[in-house]
C-alpha cells in the first residue's frame, strides 16, 4: 500500500530526468508520451513504492512534480 | 537521455494533479510568470526549491525576505520569487542589498546570484561585504560559466574547460569560492551541489536564522552551454557526476576545497561562527563615543501626510 | 509636510557650499548615504557621517562610487530617503546606476561638485563640465532632474527642493554644485523646522493586491512603497510593464521609455526653476548658472552702467533643459551671451530653444578658476552691436 503519491504537471515538464534517476524506491519513469513542448514526461510505474518523500519536487527544477504523503 | 528508463510499453498518459494538491513551491513563485526560462537540466530550478522548504523550515514572515539578484541566469530568480524582489545591475547586488538592510534591520536579505556576477564583476562588493559582516545570506549559484550571455568563461570556470572566450581550453586558474569566503571574513560558507538537495535546504534555513555574512555555494548543470561545449552530457550526467564526485567533508579546510574540470567535490559546512554583524559594530561604536546622544536609526524615515 | 526637527540646523551659520549641502540632506530627510571619498565632494559626507548619528540614520562608506550608487537606492527601497556625493570620475563610475534609478523610478539624489576634466583633471579647481553628462551620462534614452546652486546658501535650499522633486517625480536628481561653490563659505540661514516644506514619499494607498508599482498616476508618475510591507512587489531594471514584470517588446518600451521623459516636462516649461532680471528692456541675456553665474551678475552691472541693455537669465533647473521660457524670450532679444566653465555644453540647448530667433554665443574657459567678469563684459557689448 502506497504510503504516498505524487502529482505531475506534465506541460511544465522538460524532460530532465531528474525525479526518474533520483526517486529512492525508482517509482518513476519517463513516458514514451509527448507534452506539448515535446518532452516526456515522468509517469508513476511503480506507485505502491511511493512513500510520498517529496524528494522529486525538490529535484524538479520545473516545479513539475511534487510527492505527497498519505495522510495515516 | 540514453540511460533514462523510458518506458515504451505504455501510451498512457501520465497522472495529473489531484485538485487538492498544491506544489509546495507555487506559494513562493510568481506563477503569472511561469514557465520560466531556464533550459531543461538547468539546476537553478532546484536550488529555488531548496530556498522554498528553507523558508517555509525557518518560519519567516515572508513579508520581510527580500530577494535581490544580479544579472545573469540565477539573477532570474528574484523575477520568480513571490516576495519583495530586486533585479539589480551587474554585480551589485551585494551593494543594493547592503543599503536595503541598513536601511530597514527587520528584513531578512537574501543576495541569490550567479558565480560571474558575484565574482567578477562583482568580486570587490562580495569581499567587503564579507569583511564587514553585513547581515546578508548570499547563495551562489555556480555553473562555472556566464550562461546567460551565451557560456564565456567565468572566473570559477577549471582549467581545460572549452568556453565561449576561450576556445582553446581555459588555462587561467580559478577561484576557489568557499576559500576567498572565508578570508574575507564570512561567518558562514558551505559549498552543496543540486544533488545535494536536502543539505541545501538545511543550510538555507540555517543561514536565514544566523546573523551575518552568509555564504552558501551550490554548483549547478549548465547543460546548454558548460557541458555541451565540453561534451558533458545533460543536466542528469552532471548530477550524477556530483553524486559520484562528492565527498562531504563537514569543517573541512577551505583551501583544500579547490574545483577542477571533473575531479573530486568537496561538500559541506566548512565556516560556522559568531561575529558581531556590521549593524551590531555600528551601534556599539556609536553608543560607546555618543552614549545617550546617539539616536537609533529609524527603519522608514518618510511616512506620508504629517 | 514640514521638515523633522531633528535634522534641521536652524540658525545662521556661516558655512562653505558642501557643509550647507549636507544640512539640506538631513533637513529634508535624508537618513541614508552611501560615498566614496572625492575631491572636492568628501566634506559633504564627512559631515554627514558626523551628523547622522545623533539625527538618527545611517552613513557608510561604500568600496567604491560603483556600489555608493547602488546601496543608496537599496536603502530607499528600504524606505529611506538617501543620496550620495561625488564628482566627475566618481560620477563617471556612477552613470549605469543613474540609468537604473531612471528606469525603476527611485527617487534619490546625486550630488556632483564639479572639478576639472576630463579623467583625473583639476581635483581641486572648478569646472561646470559635467552638465551634458548629467543629462546623459547612462545609456538609453531616460530623464533626469538637474539643479544648479550658485551660493551656499541655495547648497542647502536647492538640495531640499532636490529631494522634493525626486520624490515628486519619482525620479533621480543631480546637484550640480562646483568646486568653486563647494568651497565658499558664506552666511547660511536654515529656518525653523516648520518652515521647510518637504514632499514626502508618495508611498501608496493602495491594497497589494490593487497596487501595480509602475501604474502612472494622473501626473505620469507612479506611487511608490517600500520592502516589507506585503506589497511582494519586484524591481528590474530589464524593461518592465505596469507591474514591474520584464515586458522586453517594442510596445512596452515605447510606452514606458517615453513616459520617463514626459512625466518630467513639467520642468521644460513652467515649472522651471530661475531668476531672471531687467528682461523687460533686455537686448542681451546673458544666461548662466551656477559658480559663472555670480561672475556674470558683475558683467551684468558693468554692461548696465555701460549702457548696455543687458538681462539675467540664470539657470536654476538645468534638466529638463527650461526650453519655453528661452524659447519665448528668443522673440524679443538681440542675442544670449552664454558664459560656462566648460567648452561649451549648455550654450547647446540655448541653440536649440532659441531656434535661431537671436545670435548665442558662447564664453567658453577649460575650467580650473573662473571667468574674469571682463571676458563676459566683452561678450556682452559686442552681442549689443
Amino acid at each position: 500500500m502506497a504510503k504516498g503519491s505524487v502529482a505531475i504537471t506534465v506541460e511544465r515538464c522538460k524532460g530532465c530526468g531528474f525525479c526518474v534517476e533520483f526517486c529512492p524506491t525508482h517509482v518513476l519513469a519517463l513516458s514514451s508520451t509527448f507534452n506539448s513542448k515535446g518532452y516526456h514526461p515522468p509517469h508513476v510505474v511503480e506507485g505502491e513504492k511511493c512513500s510520498g518523500c517529496d524528494l522529486c519536487g525538490m529535484y524538479c527544477p520545473d516545479f513539475a512534480i511534487f510527492g505527497v504523503r498519505h495522510a495515516r | 537521455m540514453n540511460d533514462v528508463l523510458i518506458d515504451k510499453s505504455t501510451l498512457e498518459v501520465p497522472v495529473e494533479i489531484p485538485p487538492e494538491a498544491v506544489n509546495p513551491v507555487e506559494p513562493f513563485l510568481r506563477m503569472d510568470r511561469m514557465p520560466h526560462i531556464w533550459c531543461p537540466g538547468c539546476g537553478i530550478g532546484t536550488t529555488v526549491n531548496c530556498f522554498t522548504r528553507a523558508l517555509i523550515g525557518s518560519g519567516k514572515n515572508l513579508d520581510k525576505v527580500a530577494v535581490v539578484s544580479g544579472i545573469g541566469c540565477t539573477g532570474r530568480v528574484a523575477g520568480y520569487a513571490q516576495l519583495d524582489s530586486f533585479h539589480t545591475t551587474h554585480g551589485r547586488a551585494i551593494p543594493f542589498a547592503t543599503g536595503l538592510k541598513l536601511s530597514n534591520p527587520e528584513l531578512d536579505v537574501v543576495v541569490y546570484s550567479g558565480d560571474g556576477d558575484l565574482f567578477a564583476i562583482g568580486g570587490n562588493h562580495f569581499i567587503h561585504a564579507a569583511r564587514r559582516n553585513m547581515d546578508l545570506k548570499v547563495i551562489c549559484v555556480n555553473n562555472l560559466t556566464y550562461a546567460m550571455t551565451g557560456g564565456q568563461t567565468a572566473p570559477t570556470t577549471p582549467g581545460k574547460v572549452i568556453s565561449a572566450t576561450s576556445p582553446y581550453g581555459v588555462f587561467e586558474p580559478a577561484f576557489n569560492l568557499v576559500a576567498l569566503a572565508e578570508a574575507a571574513g564570512a561567518a558562514y560558507v558551505a559549498r552543496w551541489t543540486t544533488y545535494h538537495v536536502k543539505q541545501l535546504s538545511r543550510s538555507m534555513e540555517e543561514v536565514l536564522n544566523k546573523k551575518g555574512f552568509c555564504f552558501i555555494e551550490v554548483l549547478s548543470p549548465c547543460p546548454t552551454l558548460y557541458q555541451r561545449r565540453n561534451k558533458m552530457g545533460e543536466g542528469l550526467d552532471a548530477m550524477k557526476y556530483y553524486k559520484q564526485a562528492s565527498k562531504v567533508r563537514n569543517g573541512a579546510r577551505t583551501s583544500e576545497c579547490d574545483l577542477s574540470r571533473d575531479g573530486e567535490i568537496v561538500v559541506g559546512k566548512f565556516v560556522d561562527r559568531d561575529r558581531p554583524d556590521y549593524y551590531d559594530l555600528l551601534q556599539a561604536q556609536m553608543r560607546e563615543t555618543l552614549g545617550d546622544r546617539y539616536a537609533t536609526p529609524e527603519v522608514s524615515c518618510c511616512e506620508a501626510g504629517e | 509636510m514640514h521638515a523633522e526637527p531633528k535634522g534641521v540646523l536652524t540658525g545662521v551659520h556661516f558655512l562653505d557650499g558642501d557643509h550647507a549641502c549636507c544640512e539640506g540632506t538631513l533637513a529634508a530627510g535624508a537618513r541614508f548615504a552611501a560615498g566614496y571619498p572625492i575631491t572636492p565632494s568628501t566634506e559633504v559626507v564627512e559631515r554627514f557621517a558626523w551628523r547622522i548619528p545623533t539625527v538618527g540614520g545611517v552613513f557608510i562608506q561604500m568600496e567604491d562610487e560603483l556600489a555608493a550608487s547602488i546601496a543608496i537606492q537599496g536603502a530607499v527601497w528600504g524606505g529611506a530617503k538617501a543620496f550620495t556625493v561625488t564628482s566627475g570620475p566618481g560620477f563617471s563610475l556612477m552613470m549605469e546606476h543613474v540609468g537604473y534609478a531612471a528606469m525603476t523610478e527611485t527617487p534619490c539624489v546625486f550630488v556632483n561638485v564639479q572639478r576639472g576634466g576630463p579623467s583625473t583633471g583639476l581635483p581641486t579647481l572648478p569646472a561646470q563640465a559635467d552638465m551634458m553628462q548629467a543629462r546623459w551620462g547612462s545609456h538609453g534614452d531616460y530623464g533626469i532632474i538637474a539643479l544648479c546652486p550658485n551660493s551656499p546658501q541655495e547648497c542647502f535650499d536647492l538640495t531640499v527642493t532636490g529631494f522634493n522633486l525626486s520624490e515628486e517625480f519619482r525620479v533621480p536628481v543631480m546637484l550640480m554644485l562646483d568646486e568653486c561653490i563647494g568651497h565658499m563659505t558664506e552666511k547660511v540661514v536654515i529656518p525653523e523646522a516648520d518652515k521647510i516644506e518637504i514632499t514626502p514619499r508618495r508611498l501608496t494607498k493602495l491594497a497589494p493586491k490593487e497596487f501595480r508599482l509602475f501604474q502612472p498616476q494622473g501626473d505620469m508618475v507612479p506611487d511608490m512603497v517600500k520592502a516589507g510591507d506585503g506589497y511582494r512587489f519586484h524591481v528590474t531594471g530589464l524593461t518592465h510593464d505596469e507591474r514591474g514584470y520584464p515586458s522586453m517588446n517594442v510596445e512596452t518600451q515605447d510606452r514606458t521609455v517615453r513616459r520617463l521623459q514626459e512625466k518630467l516636462k513639467p520642468l521644460a516649461n513652467g515649472r522651471a526653476l530661475c531668476e531672471t532680471e531687467n528682461l523687460e528692456d533686455a537686448e542681451v541675456v546673458v544666461v548662466s548658472y551656477g559658480i559663472t553665474s555670480r561672475v556674470a551678475q558683475r558683467a551684468l552691472q558693468l554692461a548696465r552702467a555701460q549702457g548696455v541693455k543687458a538681462g539675467k537669465f540664470r539657470i536654476i533647473s538645468a534638466w529638463p533643459f527650461p526650453e519655453q521660457r528661452l524659447r519665448e524670450l528668443a522673440g524679443r532679444v538681440k542675442a544670449f551671451v552664454v558664459p560656462e566653465l566648460n567648452l561649451g555644453q549648455m550654450v547647446h540647448e540655448v541653440k536649440a530653444a532659441v531656434a535661431g530667433q537671436a545670435k548665442v554665443i558662447p564664453v567658453t574657459h577649460a575650467g580650473g578658476s573662473v571667468h574674469k567678469p571682463e571676458a563676459i563684459l566683452q561678450a556682452i557689448v559686442e552681442a549689443a552691436r
